[in-house]
């Protein structure tokens, strides 16, 4: 009984087969989740990145600078677009409130995706594959990433930056 | 050895209804917290309508700068002040009239109080003035008014201060019970309450040098340092309440049709396990973070092995269980799911109960574990589907428990008549199916990959543009009408609660008992060896179903996205 003190040999009581049963299949089903996860980063190809350096705004600032200033192509609507060859570090940059370089990749190659922030914790989401991945100042994480579909993404902010948050965006072109 | 007597008696009143001695000063503690829980919920559902009516593109009617205003008054509110005060009012009264026993330091309860209202009054002060636009989570380096820290710290010591009372409560009823155990209820309040310490002492660890950042003392806070403590407090949080909620199931569950869990040791098993292993939930908002190795995430983030969600799922065997054999022992024994026709679904808190665990359940749980799984979370992390993940198992769960029982707290904490009785047996239907419609479409949007905490998804004065699938219209439109139909219910409840306990008739005895209180049933025939409650085990089943089937979907739609390690 919920508000009373429960019989006295509660300890002792045999648990019913139904109960015994479905705690049985529970607990599989809790132990082979766990054992998944670890499956899937053994066997399967998204597993979030744990490559981490530390670093300063300053310092990821100026490694963006010198990439876009080595492979930049153009610009557009003010935000400089650069194409780096495939198999390369690649850097972006998020801050209040926009991404830099947009990137144009090729399907089908890996690119060592390197991100930061120069502020504050921004997040980056690719759309439409609906991919996230969370951006904090003084951290550079490295997405090993290999697009398998080619067109235009989108990359959004998702995490509140400020009051310009919503117009954080920016982009990354897969060519075919 | 010397003992000074003392006259505790002239602090009591007997109830009429249940027979409980109830400590009157442990009593008027309790009416302060939920009374202030009740206000921090209308603070929070008021806003919840402009949010849905902003993010809702169609009516999008709050200012950029109020969006998150509101937004930042609504997760405060409704996730940390609401509920936590609801617990703190629970915890009083739990630990001394359940158990026929006194308040230890009636001083103490009232010193927490008073500390923990004076910082949700200085937080909402805060953040209403335009000087705290840091939302829910304030993730540091983003900076808000020192008050807001100071009103968290407060806060959280005011409600550390009640839970140490609380602990203080069940020594002395153990004390003078030498030698019994504590019911079930009381129990699970014990659980909650320990879970509470750890969580808030990790509230105290990060808001305290982020009070000092923000007054200029400390220069700089590690923004991965604050995730990882934050969350120490954010999910860990929210396990207080899953441990309160499952009480108050039981509880319903006796007091809506007698029943009472078929087996207390496994009960409370399940309970202890939620202890030992719920606390490591911080992990899951750091899956796709720098800074943490993916050992330390799959370890945390399932809970140790999922040991917190085994436990989850114990609970959801018995409880219902606990409420079939009840019936069964009435005589409804046709076919697997008699019982729960016959049940009482005119009694509000029964209704509520049901509800409350089916969301949780259904929607909550299973989304919640796919969200919370280290891989799938990369096409989940900060976008809707994580609020419709705690849509579900806090609004839906926590939030319908509590105020399921308050039908039954009105009468029997604060002694007046239920207001607009005829209205009640609508509120959780109304609410539940709301909160339902809200949680699964915005499930559904956050799967098309719309970010949460977002004030405009057309990206007005971005550089660029982009334009999410056609379909996520239809969901916005059913978000909208789910969240309507959701505040409506609340709002009527809350009317209910308000009128009652301000300007309510009083409640003079047994005969003015609006809401029934079942009788026990009839004791069972002895022993049996064969399945206690099959419709139950039926439910569970189809349960585990849909939770390995969502789970199979999500990493089909994870296998078809970038390569990405």
């Amino acid at each position: 009984m919920a508000i009373l003190p429960p019989r006295e040999d509660w300890p002792f009581q045999k648990i019913a087969r139904d109960e015994k049963i479905w705690m049985g299949i529970a607990f599989c089903v809790s132990i082979f989740l766990f054992l998944w996860m670890i499956i899937w980063h053994v066997y399967a190809k998204q597993n979030p990145s744990f490559v981490t350096y530390k670093t300063t705004p300053e310092e990821f600032y100026q490694l963006t600078k010198a990439f876009i200033e080595k492979y930049k192509v153009g610009e557009e609507n003010g935000i400089p677009v650069v194409k780096p060859p495939p198999g390369s570090d690649v850097f972006m940059i998020g801050m209040q409130f926009r991404w830099e370089p947009v990137l144009i990749l090729k399907k089908g190659e890996e690119y060592r995706l390197h991100i930061s922030s120069l502020d504050v914790v921004h997040g980056i989401s690719i759309q439409p594959v609906n991919m996230n991945f969370m951006v904090l100042p003084k951290y550079d994480y490295v997405l090993t990433i290999r697009p398998t579909s080619s067109g235009e993404f989108a990359v959004i902010c998702n995490e509140f930056c400020g009051i310009g948050h919503h117009m954080m965006i920016g982009k990354i072109i897969v060519e075919e | 050895m010397a003992v000074a007597v003392h006259d505790w008696e002239k602090f009591f009143r007997t109830c009429d209804v249940t027979g409980f001695k109830v400590d009157l000063r442990a009593e008027k503690i309790a009416r302060l917290n939920a009374v202030v829980a009740v206000v921090a919920f209308l603070i929070a559902i008021i806003a919840a309508l402009l949010l849905v009516l902003t993010r809702w593109q169609m009516f999008h009617i709050l200012p950029v700068d109020w969006y998150y205003r509101v937004l930042t008054l609504h997760g405060l509110n409704g996730l940390v002040f609401w509920i936590i005060f609801f617990e703190l009012a629970a915890l009083v009264f739990g630990s001394t009239a359940f158990l026929n026993t006194r308040i230890s330091s009636p001083t103490a309860g009232w010193l927490g109080s008073v500390l923990a209202i004076i910082g949700w009054l200085m937080v909402n002060y805060t953040i209403f003035t335009g000087n705290a636009d840091v939302l829910m989570t304030s993730y540091a380096p983003l900076k808000a008014h020192p008050l807001f820290y100071l009103g968290m710290i407060l806060f959280a010591v005011g409600a550390l201060v009640i839970v140490m009372v609380f602990f203080a409560n069940l020594m002395i009823w153990r004390r003078e019970n030498p030698g019994q155990s504590l019911p079930l209820f009381v129990y699970g309040l014990l659980a909650a309450a320990i879970i509470a310490v750890v969580t808030i002492a990790s509230g105290a660890i990060i808001y305290i040098p982020t009070l000092l950042w923000s007054v200029g003392i400390i220069s700089d806070i590690d923004a991965a340092v604050y995730r990882l403590v934050w969350w120490g407090l954010g999910h860990p949080s929210q396990q207080i309440n899953v441990s309160a909620h499952v009480a108050v199931w039981y509880l319903l569950a006796f007091l809506t049709v007698g029943g009472t869990s078929i087996n207390e040791k496994v009960s409370r098993f399940a309970f202890v396990l939620y202890i030992l292993a719920i606390n490591v939930a911080s992990a899951h908002h750091l899956l796709v973070d720098p800074a943490v190795s993916p050992v330390w995430k799959v370890w945390n983030t399932s809970y140790v092995m999922y040991l917190a969600v085994f436990a989850s799922m114990i609970h959801a065997f018995a409880v219902p269980s606990a409420i079939e054999v009840a019936q069964r022992r009435r005589g409804y024994t046709k076919g697997l799911f008699e019982w729960l026709k016959a049940a009482p679904w005119g009694n509000p808190a029964f209704s509520g109960l049901i509800l409350s665990m089916i969301i949780f359940g259904f929607i909550g749980g299973i989304t919640g574990v796919v969200n919370g799984m280290e891989q799938t979370n990369i096409i989940a992390h900060n976008t809707l589907s994580v609020p419709g993940h705690f849509k579900g198992a806090v609004v839906g769960g926590t939030v319908l428990a509590f105020m399921s029982v308050t039908y039954y707290l009105i009468p029997l904490l604060f002694r007046k008549k239920i207001a607009f009785y005829g209205l009640a047996k609508f509120v959780p239907w109304l609410f539940g199916i709301g909160i339902a419609i809200t949680a699964v479409s915005l499930y559904i949007l956050g799967a098309f990959g719309i970010p949460r905490r977002h004030w405009d998804i057309t990206f007005s004065g971005g550089p660029f543009t982009f334009t999410f699938n056609p379909v996520v219209d239809f969901f916005w439109a059913l978000f909208g009408v789910g969240g309507i139909l959701a505040v409506i219910g609340a709002l009527i409840w809350i009317l209910q609660v308000v009128v009652s306990v301000f300007f309510g008739q009083p409640f003079r005895g047994p005969q003015d008992l609006q809401i029934p209180i079942a009788e026990p049933p009839p004791p069972s025939e002895g022993e049996h060896n064969g399945f206690a409650a099959p419709g139950t085990f039926v439910l569970v089943l189809l349960f585990i179903t849909a939770f390995i089937i969502f789970v199979a979907l999500n990493y089909g739609w994870l296998a078809a996205m970038w390569e990405v390690k």
